[in-house]
């Protein structure tokens, strides 16, 4: 990772109407990085974006793609930029390559660079069987993975992908995920993406990428939670995990919805959550112990069995859990 | 051209090959509208069903209705006994107009003051006045034939003439066929209607289906994506015009008389205005329909201020200072005075500075709105 900050956003503003969409966001994505922006539908991930490509206008604040600002130099910004947005916004009715050829076109490559470079995309992505195929006759997933390659056509050094893999089959979902790993990574050797003869897109990429799904999250370098248009909470996953250090008790046993009832009863345990077959309790802090020797007695006392009971490291998803209780008082 | 806008428009005119509705919007409804409005809204009106009551039966009473059936603008549907008769029939239609020559009209013709009367029907006012001008004309004709032959019998010679005689010539039409004023006007109306729906769908769609925000996104600069939307709708129009011109010079026998050079150029300026409104609708709508209505909403109006169907001359002062404001009105100006009279530059540059500053205008306007962004 290198020092720069390709994406950087300070104290965005963006309202519509009486909605504060975004109110205050700053973020910084360095090369190399992928930052993950986390929260549930509204939080305002979306219209960040849209503030970052220049798609929407801030009310305030300022927002620069490899140090162009997006207000003043739009053009050179975009020029920098893979994006892909939330809804499939490929042409349907041209093929997988018409529409990598319009995009790599539109975006400033060659005539003779398009042809190799789109069968190069395509190739990395998986679809180069498809390419003659009408886009609006793939899957979903293929879909995606078609935006993805358009979005990396011209070897943008920053990618904004808004739930690049939202109802998305969890295969696709991997592979997408290793795609943007090796992207990130592009150094190494063999690499995915040779650098172009220096043109732009030489060096690490930035990605921005909003999604709902907490397991990736986890696989961020950095991870942002969104809430009300605000970060609320920022950090690598782990840093996001320590928050509920010692806080967090699994619980197994029978009959299921007794312990649960039992859980809810003790005043230090904040909040229940089934997982499969355990609970999750999130208890105040410097409580886990006392709640842990005293939980199974009041089970046991009123006809329960304890499996097990531990203290647990916290998931991304009991964070989360958390903060959104938390922004709520 | 720059690589960016040639492959926006190789983009649009694949989307155009693979979308049935823009092909047969663009290459199968003016031909249809061409020979709809050639035919149908035609105002030469010709062989008018007439009912006749002949209550004289008389050679002077047939010697008429001959002078009415050799007119052409009458046929003589029914022949009927009574009055009744006559309402019936023109009450369900199926005469237009009925003739009643009274029982002592050979008598009378002979006095020399015969009366002959005609009902016609004036719920419908065009044939209703084209009824009642030729049966005036034929009576009066008639007459005047009449007189002239009484007067020979009497031994005055042919030396009884109309003081005045009305020698009328009527140029470029002799005819006066209504496909000479319609087919121009439809190749303009055509022009318009078509180049406008297709530019303002043309911008939503991409907006409907999400495509503009990847668009957005690119580096494309605003002006490119609006020459690169409109460009291949021009080539559309222009195919359009040639298409109409063809077929009206040859299926309808309208002339081509001025300078195909300047029916180019001039509709090229009614294209800027067009394209201009298409594009205009866009940056209001946000689906294909709110589009059409936003089109609909100014077209309509265009077309029946334009003097398409009605002579601007016959309208209140009132909607001839709101006709000023239709681009169309011009286009159909020049196109009419250039294909029918054949007149060259001079006769139409008014209309024709006048066109280009509303398509300039027009098309400004509708740029300057348009921005690549999604609120």
């Amino acid at each position: 990772m290198s020092d720069i900050n390709l994406i950087e956003a300070k104290n965005l503003y963006r309202y519509f109407g009486e909605t504060h969409a975004v109110d205050g966001v700053s973020i910084s994505v360095k090369a190399g990085e992928i930052y993950g922006l986390v929260g549930s539908d509204g939080a305002g991930k979306t219209t960040t974006m849209r503030l970052l490509v220049g798609a929407l206008l801030a009310d305030s604040g300022d927002a620069t793609i490899c140090g162009y600002d997006v207000k003043k130099h739009t053009e050179d910004a975009r020029a920098q930029l893979g994006y892909l947005s939330q809804r499939f916004s490929l042409y349907e009715d041209l093929t997988v390559l018409e529409n990598i050829r319009f995009f790599a076109e539109v975006r400033g490559l060659k005539p003779n660079e398009w042809y190799p470079r789109s069968m190069e995309i395509l190739e990395f992505v998986g679809l180069a069987n498809f390419a003659s195929r009408r886009a609006g006759q793939l899957s979903g997933g293929m879909k995606q993975k078609l935006g993805l390659a358009s979005a990396l056509v011209t070897r943008p050094r920053v990618l904004l992908l808004d739930e690049p893999t939202t109802g998305v089959d969890p295969v696709t979902r991997q592979d997408f995920w290793q795609l943007l790993i090796q992207i990130t990574s592009a150094p190494l050797n063999p690499s995915p993406l040779p650098a172009g003869e220096g043109q732009r897109g030489e060096g690490e990429v930035a990605v921005l990428i909003s999604t709902p799904y907490m397991d990736e999250a986890a696989r961020c370098n950095r991870v942002g939670f969104m809430r009300h248009g605000k970060i609320i909470a920022e950090g690598t996953p782990s840093q996001l995990r320590s928050r509920l250090t010692d806080r967090v008790i699994e619980l197994r046993g029978s009959p299921l919805k007794l312990l649960r009832q039992v859980a809810h009863r003790d005043s230090d345990v904040e909040d229940v959550r089934a997982f499969g077959d355990r609970l999750h309790l999130r208890v105040r802090e410097g409580k886990a112990d006392l709640v842990a020797s005293r939980l199974p007695s009041a089970i046991r006392s009123e006809g329960g069995e304890v499996d097990d009971l531990r203290i647990i490291p916290a998931v991304l998803e009991d964070v989360f859990i958390e903060l959104s209780e938390q922004a709520y008082e | 051209m720059t690589l960016r806008l040639a492959s926006i428009v190789r983009k649009e005119f694949i989307q155009i090959l693979r979308d049935p509705r823009t092909l047969i919007m663009t290459l199968i409804i003016p031909i249809m509208q061409l020979f709809l409005l050639g035919y149908a809204a035609t105002t030469d009106i010709k062989n008018i069903p007439i009912a006749v009551w002949d209550q004289s039966r008389s050679p002077q009473s047939r010697a008429l209705l001959d002078a009415f059936r050799s007119a052409n603008y009458f046929t003589i549907a029914y022949e009927v006994g009574s009055q009744q008769d006559i309402q019936t029939l023109i009450e369900d239609g199926r005469v237009r107009a009925a003739l009643i020559i009274p029982p002592d009209y050979s008598l009378r013709l002979a006095e020399g003051d015969a009366q002959v009367s005609v009902i016609l029907d004036g719920s419908d006012a065009t044939s209703g006045s084209t009824a009642l001008s030729a049966s005036q004309l034929i009576g009066q004709s008639y007459s005047t034939k009449i007189m002239t032959e009484t007067a020979s019998r009497l031994g005055r010679g042919s030396g009884i003439t109309p003081p005045i005689q009305f020698l009328t010539q009527v140029w470029y039409n002799p005819d006066l066929a209504s496909a000479y004023f319609m087919i121009p006007g439809v190749i303009g109306m055509i022009l318009y209607v078509i180049t406008t729906m297709l530019t303002a769908t043309t911008i939503v769609r991409e907006r409907e289906r999400g495509t503009i925000e990847q668009l957005i996104v690119t580096p494309i600069r605003s002006w490119e994506l609006v020459v690169g939307k409109v460009l291949p709708y021009v080539v559309l129009g222009f195919f359009d015009t040639f298409e109409v011109l063809i077929l009206g010079h040859w299926w309808f026998g309208v002339p081509v008389r001025g300078s195909l050079a300047l029916v180019l150029e001039s509709s090229g300026l009614l294209l800027l205005s067009s394209l201009g409104i298409g594009l205009f609708a866009s940056t209001i709508a946000n689906t294909q329909q709110e589009a059409m209505l936003v089109v609909w909403m100014t077209l309509l109006p265009s077309i029946f201020l334009s003097g398409f169907f009605f002579p601007l001359e016959a309208m209140p002062p009132f909607l001839q200072a709101v006709a000023y404001m239709i681009p169309l009105r011009y286009y159909l100006i020049i196109i009419r005075s250039l294909l029918i009279k054949g007149v060259g530059l001079a006769a139409i540059q008014t209309e024709f500075m006048t066109l280009a500053v509303f398509g300039l205008v027009i098309m400004g306007a509708a740029a300057v709105r348009f921005r690549k962004r999604l609120d």
